[in-house]
């Protein structure tokens, strides 16, 4: 394999992670919530191609495109959830959107 | 030579990357948010290109930065600027704890795969010109993994579904 290892995708699919998993635990805009989620699924995404390429066996890439498809349902679904929100006049703020805390 | 390019490429992806994932967690405009993640998105796909990965390479570029990424800008063009929220929220603590938190992740994966380094990462397997091409994804699909890829298509159907009854108003909530 020309180029760098395995190792140094999975550093860069670590680092994207965390990235991701801060924008999800720090922002407060739904939206930008729904946007590190996909950051942090891409990384999973990588790191199991990155899998994939090491082990020489298409199952990880055959996985990766599920997760692709769990993805984009989970958009669909999250922006439905954000318009009905506004549209109910639910201010677009992750912690105003408490009715249902326990 | 031929190895210090692949090394050049890599090294502009997986920069453009973390450049791009950083702009999309830091930057105040969820729009700009979502264009700084197309580029994420892009230069993923170079990175999947160099795993031998042709097939999800196109398919990230078709589905993500193209179909997703579109219902995302259409849905905070729609919402203007309701779309905006304060940046950060709770109190110094709970945003201190929540970048510790993300720090502790990294270091653990990094650590895990220090132990790793050596013996088990080392040399990645022979694969064919054929490895991640459409044809091979396909014949697993059809074969190995056709149960997932039917599971699949009955997710996508009921998040289609999901996402048309979030949107419809019905006409007692418009009066409100």
């Amino acid at each position: 394999m020309d180029g760098p290892g395995v190792g140094w995708y999975l550093i860069v699919a670590a680092i994207l992670f965390a990235t991701g998993a801060m924008g999800v635990m720090l922002r407060r805009s739904p939206l930008i919530v729904l946007l590190s989620l996909e950051i942090m699924l891409n990384a999973g995404n990588l790191a199991l191609i990155a899998f994939s390429r090491q082990a020489g066996e298409l199952d990880g890439q055959i996985f990766a495109l599920a997760v692709m498809a769990v993805a984009a349902g989970e958009v669909a679904v999250g922006l439905g959830l954000i318009v009905a929100m506004a549209r109910r006049g639910v201010a677009l703020d992750v912690d105003q959107a408490n009715v249902l805390r326990g | 030579m031929g190895n210090f390019l692949v090394w050049v490429v890599w090294f502009l992806a997986a920069g453009g990357c973390l450049a791009s994932g950083m702009a999309v967690v830091s930057l105040q405009n969820p729009f700009y948010s979502a264009l700084a993640l197309i580029g994420n998105l892009a230069s993923l796909a170079v990175l999947y290109l160099l795993l031998a990965a042709e097939f999800l390479a196109a398919a990230q570029v078709l589905v993500y930065a193209g179909a997703v990424m579109v219902m995302f800008l259409f849905v905070i063009a729609y919402l203007g600027g309701r779309a905006d929220a304060p940046w950060a929220g709770g109190s110094p603590i709970l945003r201190t704890a929540a970048i510790v938190a993300a720090a502790a992740i990294l270091i653990e994966i990094v650590v895990v795969l220090g132990l790793a380094w050596g013996d088990s990462l080392s040399e990645p397997a022979q694969v064919s010109d054929s490895f991640g091409s459409p044809g091979e994804i396909g014949e697993l699909f059809l074969t190995d993994h056709l149960l997932a890829f039917e599971i699949t298509s009955i997710v996508l159907l009921v998040a289609a579904i999901g996402g048309v009854v979030l949107g419809t108003t019905r006409e007692k909530e418009e009066g409100a």
